[in-house]
């Protein structure tokens, strides 16, 4: 996997986990909006943070597609949940949120799981392969 | 219909949603190709215009967005902390199981240890 695939494999990771992290302090100082006040949610787009939020969480799609292009589906998933780490992480240090002892045996799983799906390969089916066509022979690319 | 029933099966269509949604726009980015290479080859505009015209995208966009109201529907039943974990998790196998059937990835052990693994640590995480 070269440089620019470790890349965009990064930018799911940091702009989806960024991403969430502005929407959450952002959606913290709008306040608990209900049904009756729907039009609040608009004021709370132009808000600093939760914009800055959509704004990460575009960049988030841009580089997933870019990530799903190169990678099977089974492979992005796992591989950037990493992001899950990483937002208790910034839920500690930068939310002040408590991370239990179960978190942290959940980050845990994940970092296991994240290192097993990424000492195999990126890709194994084609869209040639969707559509019916046996897969070429191994070695044959 | 009891409260059990409305929480478990808005969190099922949440993760039948969305699982749609993420094999859908998986399906579509294969069939467009490597976006570094097309963008190599055929600049900016051409490589949108690849992705961006294929149907299949815009229809995984369509289930995200189901899944997303489903989500609503599910939090106004039950906590966050059970319907975040939950279905975040139910989701990761979900795509396992429907990539190896519909995408025809192959899903070997690794990756079943990986998903398993990975939706474990995410109920737990979100919990």
């Amino acid at each position: 996997m070269n440089f620019r695939k470790q890349a965009t494999l990064a930018g799911v990771v940091l702009f989806g986990a960024f991403g969430d992290v502005a929407l959450s302090r952002g959606m913290k100082s709008v306040g608990a909006l209900s049904l009756s006040q729907w039009t609040q949610v608009i004021h709370a787009i132009f808000t600093p943070w939760v914009g800055a939020g959509i704004i990460l969480l575009l960049a988030f799609f841009v580089s997933y597609l870019s990530a799903l292009s190169f990678a099977d589906l089974t492979y992005v998933l796992p591989a950037t949940a990493v992001g899950y780490i990483l937002m208790a992480l910034m839920a500690k240090f930068f939310l002040h949120e408590n991370v239990s002892p179960w978190r942290w045996a959940g980050i845990a799983l994940i970092a296991m799981g994240v290192g097993f799906v990424t000492a195999g390969p990126a890709k194994t089916a084609s869209a040639r392969a969707v559509q019916g066509h046996p897969p070429p022979p191994v070695g044959s690319a | 219909m009891t409260h059990w029933h409305y929480t478990w099966g808005s969190i099922f269509a949440v993760v039948v949603f969305s699982t749609a949604g993420d094999v859908l726009t998986s399906l579509a980015m294969k069939q467009s190709g490597d976006v570094g290479h097309l963008f190599h080859n055929n600049g900016l505009w051409a490589t949108v215009k690849v992705v961006v015209g294929n149907a299949t995208l815009w229809i995984g966009v369509a289930f995200m967005a189901l899944a997303f109201f489903a989500l609503l529907i599910a939090l106004s039943w039950a906590d966050v902390s059970l319907v975040a974990p939950a279905s975040a998790s139910l989701t990761f196998i979900g795509n396992a199981i429907v990539a190896k059937i519909f995408l025809r990835e192959q899903v070997d052990r690794q990756r079943w240890l990986a998903a398993i693994l990975v939706a474990a640590g995410v109920a737990l995480v979100a919990r």
